[in-house]
């Protein structure tokens, strides 16, 4: 495929699993309680958190804009609304992602992303989903990774591959 | 529409095995005819063309016939940043989701699971 064949938007689902040694009440409030989740979601290693909003109800917005790295590096920002909330269960949001450029702000995705929580013995299993539409103008998303590139990462996979069978 | 996750399935699977590792490492070197591809492998051709196949079809390799000589390379396009950006993703999830963890132990309540 040339990069003028490649999809202006291209879209994406995963899923990933989780268990918890906690209840689901617990896993559900770290989601739901502001500062809790500011502190496990937001303040990741790296991250200068420059605003974050966290209004966790139906028709609620949340996210915020953040810095990894330098100041020469553009700021990212994440802009959530919640769907469908059930306590204990289930959470509902889309967001967008993307970062500022020159005080513009550049979308770069678009996702649905769906948490279930669910009892399991003394603990919680989590399930996320996330389907996404990827479309990110600044180049980054789409075009294809220079071939050396690509190849060298190869090598370094296939090495890492060999090391940990 | 791009499938990515078969795409990725497809290319995890093809480097599952060692030959086939060691082919996309000489290949991530430069372009090879087949049968230099073939030279350090104690095996048939067919069984290095079998394997050659796999790689094709996982799309990390493509190869093409000039006269009588089937030249293999690399393709990147594999995985294009698309790819990439949706594994960006899910690893970012899955770091979020690793913190939560550790947050969950930290803020451990004695009394959740009285024993």
């Amino acid at each position: 495929m040339t990069p003028a064949d490649q999809p202006a938007v291209a879209h994406g689902t995963f899923r990933i699993e989780r268990r918890y040694d906690a209840s689901p009440a617990r896993v559900f409030r770290a989601w739901s309680d502001p500062v809790a989740f500011r502190r496990w979601f937001a303040e990741a290693p790296g991250a200068t958190i420059q605003e974050w909003t966290h209004d966790f109800r139906v028709g609620g917005q949340g996210g915020g804009l953040y810095r990894f790295g330098g100041p020469d590096v553009d700021p990212g920002f994440n802009d959530t609304r919640f769907l469908d909330i059930v306590e204990g269960r289930r959470i509902i949001l889309s967001y967008v992602m993307g970062h500022e450029r020159g005080g513009e702000r550049r979308r770069d995705s678009a996702s649905l992303a769906t948490i279930e929580l669910a009892p399991d013995g003394r603990g919680t299993r989590l399930f996320y989903t996330e389907e996404g539409a990827y479309f990110g103008d600044d180049g980054a998303a789409h075009i294809p990774l220079r071939e050396e590139g690509c190849a060298e990462m190869l090598g370094n996979l296939a090495r890492e591959l060999e090391m940990n069978p | 529409m791009l499938q990515h996750h078969g795409l990725l399935d497809l290319a995890f699977q093809a480097l599952s095995d060692p030959t086939r590792r060691a082919m996309v490492e000489r290949l991530s070197r430069g372009p090879a005819s087949v049968s230099e591809l073939a030279a350090p492998f104690p095996m048939s051709m067919s069984a290095v063309a079998q394997h050659l196949k796999i790689l094709e079809a996982s799309g990390l390799v493509a190869s093409e016939k000039t006269g009588r000589v089937r030249t293999c390379r690399v393709d990147a396009r594999a995985l294009g940043a698309a790819e990439r950006w949706i594994n960006d993703r899910r690893l970012s999830v899955e770091r979020s989701l690793d913190r939560l963890g550790v947050f969950l132990d930290e803020t451990r309540d004695e009394e959740e699971f009285p024993k």
